[in-house]
């Protein structure tokens, strides 16, 4: 009953939020783009980054927040507070970090600190408004972690936008994730380089129904 | 060699979901598969990751896990909608649930009515 009696109480506490403390939080599995679309949404709004990218797995291991950004286009306004959140992972092997060229002191200390960031992200989780599930478009989008990242949210109704990041490799299949989740608006982007980057702002204009 | 171990739905359908998940995980660390009859809710699979999460140690690494729908894909709109709901809690009794240690299991892979197990040396073979 345990897991219920959370479900309800964070279910209730939505009805008691004030107004203007809306969380829209950046989630998905390592390495999608979840930091760099972070920076290129801040940068954008605020001229200020949020976090450190790097092309090793698991560099954001602590939530990063910037507050009050506020988008516009056409008339319309959105502001939030934009959660960055670690990648989530089913496992997470120090070795790794070693192939990728960490001594083995920084590897361990990296893989501890990236399980606790797995464990915060799911924390957060609950206490999202908005959640845009950031996936690489050149890997298989039907792992178990999206799967229930968005069958967590889909549960309590936060509205979804799920964001097919790297189009501008080859290999990005932006179809092949629209086709796994074909009941989510599904928008292709490349967060380094900015393309289609507006679209995905109207986009989240459309899921917050501003 | 490989230890597959079946567990029937019943044997954990009167857990709670946190006796449920340190079960299950007990019998990975054993570096043992679970095959598990039914799914777990995403309520749960989230717990099942977090609870991972803190028991990786230079020893274990973590899981893969991967599940099988056997559930009927044409369900009424209504059915789909109450499933969601329940799912997210409870689970299924419908399906299979494969949950291995990652030091054994390097990658699941769903295509979409079986289920491929790759160990390291498969996936050296894979390779070559």
């Amino acid at each position: 009953m345990g897991l219920f009696h959370n479900f309800l109480k964070k279910f209730l506490k939505s009805f008691f939020k004030k107004k203007g403390e809306v969380k829209l939080g950046l989630y998905g599995p390592p390495n999608g783009g979840k930091t760099t679309l972070a920076n290129k949404i801040s940068m954008d709004w605020l001229g200020e980054k949020v976090g450190k990218v790097s092309g090793i797995a698991h560099e954001t291991r602590e939530i990063q927040i910037k507050e009050q950004i506020t988008i516009k286009s056409k008339g319309k306004e959105l502001t939030f507070n934009l959660v960055d959140t670690p990648g989530i992972a089913t496992k997470i092997d120090y070795e790794d970090f070693l192939k990728a060229g960490l001594k083995e002191k920084e590897a361990k200390t990296r893989a501890k600190e990236a399980t606790k960031g797995v464990v915060d992200a799911i924390k957060w989780l609950d206490d999202m408004d908005t959640v845009v599930i950031v996936l690489d478009a050149t890997k298989d989008p039907y792992s178990q972690v999206n799967i229930t990242i968005i069958g967590n949210l889909e549960a309590r109704k936060i509205p979804v936008l799920i964001v097919a990041n790297k189009v501008d490799l080859k290999k990005a299949d932006v179809k092949k994730v629209q086709a796994a989740f074909p009941q989510y608006d599904v928008i292709g982007i490349s967060a380094k380089y900015g393309k289609n980057i507006d679209n995905f702002y109207e986009s989240l204009f459309k899921i917050t129904n501003k | 060699m490989l230890t597959l171990q079946f567990i029937p739905y019943t044997e954990i359908s009167n857990l709670s979901s946190e006796k449920k998940i340190q079960k299950l995980l007990k019998i990975v660390r054993d570096e043992k598969i679970v095959l598990l009859e039914g799914k777990l809710g995403s309520a749960e699979k989230s717990e099942l990751i977090r609870k991972t999460m803190e028991e990786i140690d230079d020893k274990f690494k973590g899981i893969e896990i991967e599940d099988l729908d056997l559930e009927r894909k044409d369900k009424a709109l209504i059915e789909k909608m109450r499933s969601v709901l329940i799912n997210f809690i409870l689970g299924s009794r419908k399906g299979l649930t494969i949950i291995g240690p990652a030091s054994i299991i390097k990658e699941i892979k769903k295509d979409p009515d079986k289920i491929q197990l790759f160990t390291e040396e498969s996936k050296k073979k894979k390779k070559k």
